[in-house]
């Protein structure tokens, strides 16, 4: 029985000496600042830096060659605490989140055939473009909900994806998947959008949906520096976004909406504060 | 002389410990995607095994014998075995860190890995000398490098070929490496026992 034990234990105690040693002699010298900026990083590797993970962007900045300001998940805190650890000045980039330019739920939009597939918004797009008579609508299958890393995206009962401001992080991986380009990376201040991405005539577009964009200008005469018209659909001009607001009730077609009064039709998300408090639950 | 060549043909075509014997599975599927990975896997295991049977057999025959603790062989060859893997992990980290890298999550695998208790147990079990438990441990590694090899060779061109979808990624590697173990039967009769 003492044998047995001595033994083992002896083994063990020998082991963890030579490994005691081999530490000291084998060790590898990694930059503190590398292991504390990983810590200050939400960790959802996301790759929204470019880099290959929060592990690759921490020793990207550990080695002082790249912008503390490149996580966008991470927002203004990380940047901060990133640029507290490098001792250096922080400058944050203004924040974008992304928004779905549609409102065509299946109430309102056309189909132009019924599809009986995967419920995938990739799959529908390669049979003949979609089952959605419009070119530029909301497909409403989820693709970009299951690519959201922080469930920012949910999709209305009646087929619409709609993405929280709060939630938001602007990492841009719905923007990535989506197959009609129907999402786009607004600023964060900005509340009021033209929930309509499709190019056609007005028209033909009233033919397919009842809140699509008909391009009759009245939101421009209404505020002229906030909106463009290009190519028979109107969108905001960012910048000047604070005036946007006037056009909303003015708007036939009710496709410009001022989120701060409210999501689209369908959506459960509650309103966004303004300015927009950040939830960032990562 | 004679013997000891046979134990070495016999540990890597014969019994190749992979092929034949079936053991160290997980590494031997998980990191064959790529031929330079699968060298520097193979050095790895050689030198674990290696290492590994040298300071087991003298447990055995200097610790677990004289006090009669033979019972204990199976965890004191783990211990050591674990302490071992460590060691490598941390010398291969300092020397080569492409090749940590790229070997990462596998280098915990080899401790847990069947081959390498197998090739203990085994040098007990067949009561080789020293020597012969050395060469036999060599031959074990080397078998091992060679399958995992030809295995990473065939993985490679694997990847530029039509493979039915159904059977793209894990499904064809484990035909394959069935075919590849067939090929190896041929060897049986080589030597004897």
């Amino acid at each position: 029985m003492l044998a047995a034990v001595l033994s083992i234990g002896g083994i063990g105690l020998v082991a963890a000496a030579a490994l005691g040693l081999a530490a000291k002699k084998f060790a590898v010298e990694v930059d503190p600042r590398e292991l504390a900026i990983l810590e200050a990083l939400p960790g959802a590797n996301c790759g929204a830096c470019g880099y290959p993970g929060c592990a690759g962007y921490a020793k990207a900045v550990a080695e002082g060659t790249i912008s503390p300001n490149l996580c966008t998940p991470g927002g203004a805190d990380t940047v901060e605490a990133i640029a507290k650890i490098m001792g250096i000045e922080a400058i944050t980039a203004e924040p974008q989140v992304a928004v779905v330019l549609c409102q065509g739920d299946n109430r309102k939009a056309t189909q132009k055939y019924r599809y009986l597939g995967l419920t995938d918004c990739n799959a529908a797009q390669k049979i003949a473009d979609g089952p959605k008579t419009c070119p530029g609508g909301c497909l409403g299958m989820g693709s970009c909900q299951r690519a959201c890393p922080f469930g920012a995206i949910e999709m209305t009962p009646e087929g619409l994806a709609v993405i929280s401001r709060e939630k938001c992080t602007g990492c841009t991986k719905c923007v990535a998947v989506c197959p009609r380009q129907v999402i786009k990376m607004t600023p964060l201040e900005a509340v009021t959008h033209v929930l309509c991405n499709s190019h056609d005539k007005g028209a033909a577009v009233r033919k397919y949906c009842q809140v699509g964009c008909i391009a009759c200008q009245i939101c421009k005469k209404t505020a002229p520096e906030a909106y463009m018209i290009e190519d028979f659909l109107a969108r905001v001009e960012y910048p000047q976004h604070a005036q946007a607001v006037a056009a909303v009730e003015k708007c036939p077609t009710k496709c410009i909406r001022d989120f701060s009064s409210g999501y689209p039709e369908g959506s459960s998300f509650a309103p966004p504060t303004v300015p927009v408090a950040k939830d960032n639950a990562a | 002389m004679v013997e000891l060549l046979v134990i070495l043909i016999s540990a890597v075509f014969v019994n190749n410990f992979v092929l034949a014997r079936f053991l160290g599975i997980c590494p031997f599927l998980g990191v064959s995607k790529k031929v330079e990975t699968a060298i520097g896997m193979g050095m790895a295991v050689i030198f674990v095994l290696t290492v590994a049977s040298v300071v087991t057999w003298f447990i055995q025959y200097l610790v677990l014998i004289p006090f009669g603790i033979e019972y204990l062989q199976t965890i004191a060859f783990i211990l050591v075995i674990a302490s071992l893997v460590q060691l490598v992990e941390m010398v291969i980290q300092k020397t080569s860190p492409v090749l940590y890298q790229s070997l990462g999550i596998f280098l915990p695998l080899i401790t847990t890995n069947c081959a390498v208790l197998g090739v203990a147990v085994l040098n007990i079990q067949k009561s080789y000398s020293f020597i012969e438990s050395v060469v036999f441990s060599l031959g074990a590694g080397l078998g091992f490098t060679l399958a995992m090899v030809l295995f990473a060779g065939l993985r490679e061109r694997l990847e530029l070929c039509p493979v039915p979808q159904s059977f793209r990624g894990t499904a064809i590697a484990l035909v394959t490496a069935g075919l590849l173990s067939l090929a190896f039967m041929g060897f049986a009769g080589l030597v004897k026992g």
